[in-house]
């Protein structure tokens, strides 16, 4: 019954006692399974590309009220595999002057910062990579590589519009940061650990009930993070052709693609551990199993969100990106950090209703209060602008009367 | 605890390996004819002018200065937050005064115009 229950660590322990029954000293065959455990989560995280690549396009298809790919397999499961095939008989092009070394290096490291992050992401009570107790800080560390292999990419071609490109994602990238890391302060405070495993098991009552907004900021800068629209910037093609990956070929532009992708659903996987309770259900203690299912389900919730946006919004401009952080979502979440720490402090000891409801409420003050804000802001800004210069003016010189 | 590091270690070097086997096998696939034609850089059509590593905008510089001291600062509020649970009043008070002189310090930027994209 523990197999039907708890099938991958199970299969880990019987593998452990069988290289032990082999003759191997214990420690050497648990390092041995310590690197098959790592290779089958790398090797299943790439796989999950070809999914997700396919449901994303169907996705976002069906909102632009299209068929999306249909033609290969059931509803064009395959599609993504063919293109696999395709992307594999690519030729490489290697520009002129590029710095080459950089230049190969920069699509490994790309893949090695989106896949680093599962090595922290608890899938179940039993199942996860490992349980170091700074793992929150351990993801933004890690998310730091992408940019260096982001701007490694874009410095190494020698072509202006990757270089533009490498310089906007670092741009975005250090911007949204900044926001995405306050936040990150909320469910490490109301856990008391950076341990993802803690975080997790902290969540008795989910963090979203919690704190609602930090969930928000939290969505909506890991969606910059990602690069992904509305902050598309870095692959604007009516303005820098493909950004920083214009010189890439082949499988090399496949590693970016498959980093991108990935990146998307890792951060479901992330805002799904720290906010949306993990692996927790009922009945996820007793059957491990059903932990990985229920995780699976939450983060792809998130994803959807995030495809969801995509189909939604429009590009916004370089200087709207960089307000929209520094201005906005960095005070905000500045003051949600320090209006909860002082709620949290006064509630505590209390019943959990009280807790919940009044960081609920806390919550959903500053949300009003903000949006009350902007709203006179605006209003002012538009007056100005009016003011200032009419929208739109009758010529002066007609020229349909000839 | 030190196996959790020590499966970090082995992972990372393996998400690293792992890209370079596809890489690899497109390699010995795909067709290689390079000319000169094929290996100028793509700009718009229009042959490429003057060099590619040139001085570039100063703003992106001033954003990342910013950035640095927020993220210095924010790495020194984790262990703040951990303790929180054991903190009294106090001690979040004075966390908060970091954090309020960071909003400060944000404010500051932002009148002296750090913050504009010009």
């Amino acid at each position: 019954m523990t197999f039907l229950s708890d099938p991958i660590s199970s299969i880990g322990n019987w593998l452990e006692n069988f290289l032990i029954g082999l003759g191997l000293a214990p420690n050497f065959s648990a390092l041995i399974v310590t690197a098959i455990g790592a290779f089958v989560l790398a090797a299943f995280g790439l796989m999950i590309v070809l999914l997700l690549i396919w449901f994303e396009r169907k996705a976002v298809a069906r909102m632009q009220d299209r068929l999306g790919p249909n033609r290969i397999g059931p509803y064009g499961i395959f599609q993504s595999v063919a293109d696999t095939l395709k992307l594999l008989t690519k030729e490489y092009i290697t520009p002129a002057g590029a710095d080459k070394v950089v230049y190969n290096l920069a699509p490994l490291f790309a893949v090695m910062a989106v896949l680093g992050i599962w090595a922290v992401i608890p899938f179940a009570a039993t199942v996860y990579g490992s349980d170091i107790n700074v793992g929150a800080l351990y993801i933004v560390a890690v998310g730091a590589i992408g940019v260096l292999a982001i701007i490694m990419a874009g410095w190494s071609s020698n072509n202006k519009y990757a270089l533009l490109g490498a310089f906007r994602v670092v741009s975005q990238l250090l911007c949204y940061e900044v926001p995405l890391v306050i936040t990150l302060l909320i469910p490490v405070m109301l856990a008391g650990s950076m341990g993802m495993n803690a975080i997790v098991m902290a969540q008795d009552t989910w963090f979203i009930f919690l704190a609602p907004l930090g969930f928000l900021i939290f969505l909506i800068a890991s969606i910059a993070e990602v690069g992904r629209a509305p902050f598309d910037l870095l692959e604007a093609d009516s303005e820098i052709v493909a950004g920083f990956n214009i010189e890439y070929s082949g499988m090399k532009f496949g590693m970016f693609f498959v980093a991108e992708f990935l990146h998307a659903f890792t951060i479901g996987a992330v805002v799904a551990t720290l906010f949306l309770g993990g692996w927790r259900g009922p009945g996820a203690e007793t059957y491990p199993i059903l932990g990985t299912i229920y995780f699976f389900i939450k983060a792809f919730i998130v994803y959807f969100i995030v495809v969801w946006a995509r189909g939604t919004f429009p590009r916004i401009r370089i200087d709207q990106m960089l307000n929209f952080s520094w201005k906005f979502l960095t005070p905000l979440a500045l003051v949600l950090l320090i209006v909860m720490a002082v709620q949290l402090k006064l509630v505590e000891g209390s019943p959990t209703w009280v807790y919940v409801t009044s960081s609920f409420a806390v919550n959903v003050l500053i949300a009003f209060g903000t949006i009350h804000l902007l709203r006179s802001f605006a209003r002012r800004e538009r007056k100005r602008v009016s003011e200032e210069r009419p929208l739109a003016t009758a010529p002066e010189s007609d020229f349909q009367q000839i | 605890m030190l196996n959790d590091w020590l499966f970090i270690g082995i992972f990372l070097l393996i998400a690293f390996l792992f890209p370079i086997a596809p890489i690899l096998i497109a390699h010995f696939l795909a067709p290689r004819r390079s000319s000169p034609q094929k290996s100028q850089t793509y700009e718009c059509g229009v042959e490429t002018v003057g060099d590619t590593w040139v001085q570039f905008k100063g703003q992106y510089y001033i954003y990342g200065l910013v950035f640095l001291i927020f993220d210095v600062e924010i790495v020194f509020l984790f262990p703040w937050a951990v303790a929180y649970g054991q903190l009294p009043l106090f001690g979040v008070l004075a966390g908060i005064l970091f954090i309020a002189l960071l909003i400060a310090g944000l404010f500051y930027d932002w009148k002296k115009g750090a913050l504009e994209w010009v």
